[in-house]
C-alpha cells in the first residue's frame, strides 16, 4: 500500500507501541495461558502459584504499569519532535 | 438498629448525594451535554470511568463467576482490563485530538461517508442497549432483595434517579455523579473483602491473603491449596487448573479485550479531558482505578468459595468431614432459598447437604452466583452496616453504568443523526433540547425492556462485546494507523466483520435469540475449532481488518483532506503544512 511511514515521529510511536504491546501480550496470553501450567510449579507471594497469579493478579498490575509508561515515553517524544499541545 | 432500616438510610444518603452533584453541575451547551466542556481532570475521568465501566455484572456477578470457575474466569480478569491498554496505545489520545464529540462521528467524517457513521450509530446502539437492559434488571434485583420493594418499584426509583441528572447534566451531570460513585462501590467493594481476607488468613490485604497460609500461620496450609484439595476431594475440578479448550480460553480474552476497546459510552469518557497527553494518562488512572476490583475479586471469588465448602462440609471442628444438617442451615441460606436463587433436593433422603461434583448425587440443585459477592457478608458475619453498603455498592454500579451508556445513546441519536444527518442546520439550542429528548427517550425504552425482560436478556453480554470488538474497534483504529483505507473498505470491513460474527452467535443461540431456531446445540463439541460463541468476536474483526486492507488496496485512495486529517490526529499539536 501507500508510504504510511508518516515522518520520525510515528515512526518512534509505532516502535514504542509494539514494545509496549509485546509485553502486554506476554504477560497475559504468554505467562497467563499459554504457559500457565509450566510457570504453576514456581510459588511467589507464599502459595501463588505462578501461572495462576499472572492470570488473576500479575497481568493486571503490568497493564497498569504499561499505560503509564507508554504515557511518559510519550509526552517525552512529544517535546523530542516539538509536536505536544501548547 | 435493624438491617433493612440501615439499608434504607444508607442507600437513601448516596441518593441525596447524586441528587445535590446534579443540580450542582448543569449542562448549558451541547459541548457540556456531550463531552463535559472538555474539562475534566484526568484523575477524576480515571474514576469515572471505573464506575462507567464497572456495571452491575462486575460489582455482582464477576467474584460469583470466579468463584466456580476458578482459574477459567481468568478470561473475563485479563480481558476487561488488557482492553485498556489497546485504548490508552491504539485510539484514546487521537480521537481526543480529532476533539469531536461521538464515536461514529469520527467514523462517519474519516471514511468520508454517512453510511459508515449510520453503521456505527447502529452497532453503538444495539450494544449498548442490551448492555443497559442488564443493569436496569441488576437495579430492580437489588431493591427487591435488599429494601424489599417489589421489582417494578425498585426500577422506577432507579430511573427516576438516572433521569434527574443524566437529562439535567449531560455528560458534565454524569461524570460528577460517577466520581461519587466510584467511591461508594469501591469501599462497599473493598470492606468486606478486607474483613474476609483477615478473617481467613490473617492478612488484611486480600490480594495477599489469597496467596497466604490459612489463619496466617506457617504450619498450615496455603489457602490456594487447601482450596484445591477440598473441591478435588468432593470431585470438583481444581481451582487453580485450566480445565477449558486453550484456543478458546485465548481467543475468549482477545475479543473481550477488543470488545473492551471498543465500546462506545468508554471512548466517549476520554473526550472530556482538556489535552491529548491527558488522554494519555487518563486511560491508565481509569485502570488504575478498575485494577483495585479487579484483583480483589480472585480473593473474594475464592475466600467465598472456601467458606460455602466449609460450611456444608467443614474439614475441622466437632463436624469435621460430615455434610450439614439441612435442620442446621443458617439463616443466609434460608433467605438466599425465598429468592429461588438457592435450591436443595435431598436426593438420599438423609436430611443433610450433600454438595459434590458428580451431578448424580449433587443436592445443591442450584447455587446461583450472584449470591457469592452479595450473601458474601453474611456467610462471613459481618455486621448490618456492611450488609447495607453492599446494596448501596451494587445500586451504584448499575446506576453509573446505565447512564453511561444512556448518554452513548441518547448523544449518537441526537448529534449523529438528527444533527449530522437529518437536520444539520440544527442551532446549538435546539441540538441540546433533542439531546434532552432523546435521553428521556432511551431511559424510557431501557425501562421498558428492564420491566419486560427479552428471552435473550441473559446472553447479551456477548452480543455487545462481539460487536464492539468486529465492527468499531477495528474501524477505528485502521482510521488512525492505516492512511489508505478508504470508505468502502471500511464499509465492507465493518458490515463483515459484524455479519460473521453475528451469524456465529445466532447459529448456536438462535436467529435473534429464539432459541428454537438455533441451527445447532450450543455446546462445545459443535463449535467451530471450540471457539464459543462469546468469543468469536475477535475473529470477527480479524475478518473485519483483512476485508478493509483488500478492498481499499483495490478502490481509490482516500481524497486528501482525509490525509491530512489523518496527519493531524497522530500528532498532539498542531501540524504546520
Amino acid at each position: 500500500m501507500s508510504s504510511d511511514s508518516g515522518g520520525e515521529y510515528w515512526r518512534a510511536n509505532i516502535r514504542l507501541v509494539i514494545g509496549c504491546l509485546v509485553v502486554w501480550f506476554v504477560v497475559s496470553y504468554g505467562c497467563g495461558i499459554l504457559f500457565a501450567k509450566a510457570l504453576n510449579n514456581i510459588h511467589i507471594l507464599g502459595g501463588y502459584p505462578l501461572g495462576f497469579w499472572f492470570a488473576q493478579q500479575g497481568s493486571i498490575y503490568t497493564f497498569v504499569v504499561l499505560i503509564f509508561f507508554y504515557a511518559w515515553r510519550m509526552n517525552q517524544l512529544d517535546i523530542k519532535f516539538g509536536v505536544q499541545e501548547d | 438498629m435493624s438491617l433493612q432500616l440501615m439499608t434504607y438510610l444508607v442507600v437513601g444518603a448516596t441518593f441525596a448525594l447524586y441528587i445535590f452533584i446534579a443540580i450542582k453541575a448543569r449542562a448549558a451547551t451541547t459541548g457540556e451535554f456531550y463531552v463535559a466542556g472538555k474539562g475534566v481532570h484526568p484523575v477524576l475521568n480515571g474514576m469515572a470511568t471505573g464506575a462507567d465501566w464497572m456495571s452491575a455484572a462486575s460489582f455482582i456477578s464477576m467474584a460469583g463467576l470466579i468463584a466456580f470457575k476458578g482459574y477459567d474466569a481468568s478470561v473475563f480478569l485479563m480481558g476487561w482490563t488488557g482492553g485498556y491498554c489497546l485504548l490508552a496505545m491504539l485510539l484514546a489520545p487521537y480521537l481526543r485530538k480529532y476533539g469531536k464529540f461521538t464515536v461514529p462521528e469520527f467514523i462517519g467524517d474519516r471514511y468520508y461517508s454517512n453510511i459508515a457513521r449510520v453503521v456505527a450509530v447502529i452497532c453503538l446502539i444495539t450494544a449498548s442497549l442490551t448492555y443497559v437492559i442488564g443493569q436496569m434488571k441488576g437495579i430492580g434485583v437489588a431493591f427487591s432483595r435488599f429494601l424489599e420493594l417489589p421489582f417494578e418499584t425498585g426500577l422506577f426509583v432507579g430511573m427516576a434517579i438516572v433521569f434527574i441528572y443524566a437529562v439535567m447534566g449531560g455528560m458534565k451531570g454524569v461524570t460528577y455523579t460517577q466520581i461519587a460513585q466510584y467511591c461508594v462501590l469501591i469501599f462497599a467493594y473493598t470492606v468486606p473483602a478486607v474483613f474476609i481476607s483477615l478473617h481467613l488468613t490473617g492478612n488484611a490485604i486480600p490480594q495477599l491473603g489469597l496467596g497466604a497460609h490459612m489463619g496466617g500461620d506457617a504450619n498450615n496450609m496455603f489457602l490456594l491449596d487447601k482450596l484445591d484439595k477440598t473441591l478435588v476431594d468432593l470431585g470438583f475440578h481444581e481451582y487453580t487448573l485450566q480445565k477449558g479448550n486453550t484456543l478458546n480460553i485465548f481467543l475468549y480474552t482477545l475479543s473481550l479485550m477488543i470488545g473492551t476497546a471498543g465500546l462506545p459510552h468508554v471512548i466517549t469518557r476520554f473526550f472530556t479531558v482538556p489535552k491529548v497527553k491527558d488522554a494519555r494518562s487518563s486511560v491508565g488512572w481509569s485502570l488504575v482505578f478498575i485494577a483495585i476490583l479487579y484483583t480483589t475479586a480472585p480473593a473474594v471469588g475464592a475466600m467465598a468459595r472456601l467458606n460455602l465448602m466449609e460450611t456444608i462440609h467443614p474439614t475441622s471442628g466437632e463436624n469435621a468431614g460430615q455434610w450439614l444438617k439441612y435442620d442446621e442451615r443458617p439463616t443466609w441460606f434460608k433467605n438466599w432459598e425465598k429468592t429461588g436463587l438457592l435450591k436443595f433436593e435431598d436426593k438420599n433422603g438423609d436430611g443433610r447437604i450433600q454438595y459434590v461434583g458428580d451431578t448424580e448425587k449433587n443436592e445443591m440443585v442450584k447455587v446461583d452466583r450472584d449470591i457469592m459477592v452479595l450473601a458474601n457478608p453474611e456467610i462471613a458475619k459481618l455486621p448490618n452496616w456492611v450488609i447495607a453498603l453492599v446494596a448501596a455498592g451494587g445500586i451504584a454500579a448499575a446506576l453509573s453504568t446505565a447512564a453511561g451508556l444512556l448518554l452513548a445513546i441518547a448523544s449518537s441519536i441526537s448529534h449523529d443523526l438528527l444533527k449530522g444527518i437529518v437536520a444539520p442546520d440544527m442551532s446549538d439550542k435546539s441540538e441540546l433540547m433533542a439531546s434532552r429528548i432523546a435521553m428521556a427517550c432511551a431511559i424510557g425504552v431501557a425501562g421498558y425492556f428492564g420491566l419486560h425482560p427479552p428471552g435473550f436478556a441473559a446472553q447479551v453480554v456477548a452480543l455487545a462485546f462481539g460487536l464492539a470488538a468486529s465492527s468499531i474497534f477495528p474501524a477505528l483504529m485502521m482510521g488512525i494507523f492505516v492512511k489508505r483505507i478508504n470508505n468502502v473498505g471500511a464499509v465492507c470491513g465493518m458490515l463483515s466483520g459484524l455479519g460473521i460474527t453475528l451469524v456465529y452467535i445466532f447459529w448456536f443461540k438462535g436467529w435473534f435469540f429464539v432459541a428454537s431456531t438455533a441451527m445447532a446445540a450450543n455446546t462445545p463439541d459443535n463449535w467451530f475449532l471450540g471457539i464459543a460463541p462469546e468469543a468469536f468476536g475477535a475473529v470477527g474483526a480479524m475478518v473485519n481488518f483483512a476485508v478493509a486492507y483488500i478492498v481499499s488496496s483495490i478502490t481509490p485512495a482516500p481524497p486528501e483532506h482525509i490525509q491530512h486529517l489523518v496527519e493531524d490526529i497522530r500528532v498532539p499539536g498542531i501540524v504546520k503544512r
